[in-house]
């Protein structure tokens, strides 16, 4: 239900920031720059530029969105949360005389995890006697309601109605905060309104995330600090890489300068490149063991092929005329190779390390849910077993964030690298 | 001995559908230092494969190639290319371009500055010696290849249709470049092209090649690429002779283009 709703909210929220910000554009001066003045855009890739605002909005709107959905206290606006208070519903009794008499139930609703002492309720007159229970927003609570009421025991005595409304055995009604339904021994079973924001332990509030954040940075988690974890993680992938690529590339080259390298190896390289690294992992912990080695391989083999396939492809897309050239000046083959080969290679070089990287980080991240001391999937893993939510959505962003870190790097080295690529 | 010479050249290859291609045939030739030869021909009559096989990356089926007294086996500094586009070496400087050849054989820094920054001078490139090649328009690209294969000091020049990518304005003030170097230095210079004008221009000999299989059809020789040197080019083209002799071989080709069509017609 709450998912529809986010859904509609979401869809809607989108279609109103556009007709919001094209309302406001149009009351200002437009700047003209050439792109401005096409005519055609759609269809014409030139012509779209990311709208700025746009971006910006959108990231507003999905923190909007959890922390409306959530209760956080960083929203102006809510959607109703769960019911908190004092309550209270009254039931009709009948007893075996078949004389009625009504009785009052008070619910004391608190936050999970507060302790809350019931009061004791004043009888009250009559033979059904007023009751008292407490519960946890988002619980419900049994309230054995006839418990100490006069003559529960003797035939025909029962509870008829709650607030006035009929109720049986197997039935619910709903009162002023919450549901009341009847089991089949005829107590009485109340859920207070659960509201429509979610359950922390679903999904926790922002501010919840940054607090864990903040603590888990502080004091750690599961006996590593959580620059260990996290350090743990990046240490893997770039030794994995670094030793992917170190085999992956020279055998790469092999493979585009020698005929007999490449029959030899095309047929491995070929069948093993679409093995999703995932499906390695059995194989790899029954020969290489859960720990450090076995990782490390994982990602080896995670990486090694895609180099190889790159370095391949970075000779094969030499154009001729540059070798001729090379050689008709004299240069020899170890020449050709130093200074044409490989500089002529490297953007295909950084497109397969950057290829590479993300497959060895996601790889990584799945590694350590299998088994781990310590990493960034393992703190996740960890913490779903505790439904501590917001440790594992904390997890979620930090790898996306260091994701994100690593081919942001990856490609200011390439620019800075070779500036040549694309423009020649 | 001194001098280029191609003694009955042929190359045969076979085909993977069992037929075989006759590139060339019988081709014989004889350059003496210093001279400057056009290749014309319409596509397919072999031009290219002749240039390959002299500058050593073919090897012909039969016949050799003598140059200034050896054989031609293999790719070597004293032949350098000069190709359409793209053979610049674009993660380097102007520069380094420029110096590629004498870095390779290990020249010292001094030496090779002073060859490139003549070079570069004389190809008009003095301020951009420090640029990337990819900063540079299509015909400061080809200046960059020229000074790059004459930084190498080679005997002869072999060059694959150098100007065919530029603009016909860049192309023009080119052809002057490349009649001004093959005076300054003396080399002899092997230069194929698809344009008439520019094998009038830039030949003191002229071949016109014919297809199926490759082989010499007519040879020229022209006064107009010496008028070039000392004249500007488009006064050489309206000068005596040129309208004619460019008329005369445009119908030669014109004619083989034909009888091609009409062969491929007559096999189908």
């Amino acid at each position: 239900m709450t998912g529809y709703l986010i859904l509609f909210v979401y869809i809607a929220l989108f279609i109103g920031a556009y007709t919001l910000v094209q309302v406001v554009r149009r009351s200002r001066a437009a700047t003209q720059d050439f792109t401005s003045l096409k005519t055609v855009t759609f269809g014409d890739e030139s012509a779209i530029r990311s709208d700025r605002a746009a971006s910006v909005i959108s990231i507003l709107v999905i923190f909007l969105i959890w922390g409306a959905f959530t209760g956080s206290k960083l929203v102006p606006l809510h959607v109703p949360g769960p019911f908190a208070g004092d309550t209270s519903f009254s039931y009709e009794a009948v007893n075996a005389a078949g004389e009625t008499d009504q009785a009052t139930v008070s619910v004391i609703v608190h936050q999970v995890g507060e302790d809350v002492e019931a009061p004791e309720a004043a009888p009250g007159d009559g033979f059904a006697k007023d009751d008292a229970a407490t519960v946890a927003t988002w619980r419900q609570v049994l309230i054995r309601a006839n418990r100490n009421d006069e003559g529960r025991t003797e035939e025909g005595f029962k509870i008829t109605a709650i607030d006035g409304q009929p109720i049986a055995p197997g039935e619910k009604v709903s009162v002023e905060d919450g549901d009341v339904s009847m089991t089949a021994k005829g107590s009485l079973n109340f859920t207070p309104h659960k509201g429509l924001q979610m359950e922390p332990i679903w999904m926790p509030s922002p501010e919840a995330v940054a607090y864990r954040f903040v603590e888990i940075a502080n004091e750690g988690y599961q006996n590593f600090t959580l620059w260990e974890h996290l350090g743990w993680s990046l240490i893997r992938v770039v030794v994995g890489f670094a030793a992917g690529a170190a085999l992956g590339i020279p055998l790469g080259y092999a493979m585009g300068l020698s005929g007999w390298f490449r029959g030899w190896f095309d047929p491995i390289v070929e069948f093993m490149r679409p093995v999703p690294p995932l499906a390695l992992i059995p194989l790899v912990i029954i020969w290489f063991g859960i720990w450090e080695t076995g990782k490390i391989v994982l990602l080896f083999l995670a990486a090694l092929w895609i180099m190889t396939i790159a370095a391949r492809a970075g000779v094969s897309g030499v154009n001729i005329s540059k070798v001729h050239a090379a050689y008709s000046l004299g240069a020899s083959r170890w020449q050709i190779l130093r200074h044409v080969i490989i500089p002529n290679s490297l953007p295909e070089i950084f497109t397969g390390a950057r290829v590479a990287m993300g497959v060895c980080w996601g790889t990584v991240v799945a590694a350590e849910l299998v088994a781990a001391q310590k990493g960034a999937g393992m703190m996740i893993i960890a913490a779903s077993k505790f439904q501590l939510t917001d440790i594992v959505i904390m997890g979620i962003v930090l790898i996306g964030v260091i994701g994100y870190g690593i081919d942001t790097l990856m490609r200011m080295a390439e620019k800075a690298l070779v500036p040549w690529k694309g423009r020649f | 001995m001194t001098g280029l010479s191609i003694e009955n050249l042929s190359m045969r290859f076979d085909l993977p559908n069992g037929g075989h291609v006759q590139a060339l045939k019988d081709v014989s030739l004889s350059l003496q230092n210093g001279e400057l030869l056009s290749v014309l021909g319409p596509s397919g009559c072999g031009k290219t494969t002749l240039l390959n096989i002299l500058a050593g990356f073919l090897a012909p089926t039969d016949g050799r190639v003598v140059l200034n007294g050896h054989d031609v086996k293999g790719p070597d500094a004293e032949r350098g290319m000069v190709f359409q586009k793209g053979a610049l070496f674009e993660w380097m400087s102007v520069r380094q371009n420029v110096d590629f050849g004498p870095r390779m054989k290990g020249m010292a820094k001094m030496e090779r500055d002073k060859i490139a920054d003549h070079l570069l001078e004389t190809v008009g490139l003095q301020d951009f010696k420090e640029k990337a090649v990819y900063e540079l328009s299509g015909g400061m690209q080809q200046r960059v290849a020229l000074a790059r294969c004459l930084a190498n000091d080679p005997d002869v020049i072999l060059m694959d249709e150098p100007l065919g990518a530029l603009d016909a304005l860049t192309r023009e003030k080119m052809q002057g470049l490349v009649l001004k170097l093959w005076k300054e230095t003396g080399k002899t210079v092997i230069l194929i092209t698809h344009s008439v004008e520019e094998a009038l221009l830039l030949g003191e000999r002229l071949l016109v090649m014919a297809p199926r299989p490759g082989r010499i059809h007519k040879e020229y020789k022209l006064p107009f690429a010496e008028r070039g040197v000392n004249a500007d080019l488009r006064d050489v083209k309206k000068g005596e002779g040129f309208a004619e002799t460019r008329d005369e071989i445009l119908s030669m080709i014109w004619g083989m283009e034909e009888e091609i069509m009409g062969r491929t017609e007559a096999t189908q």
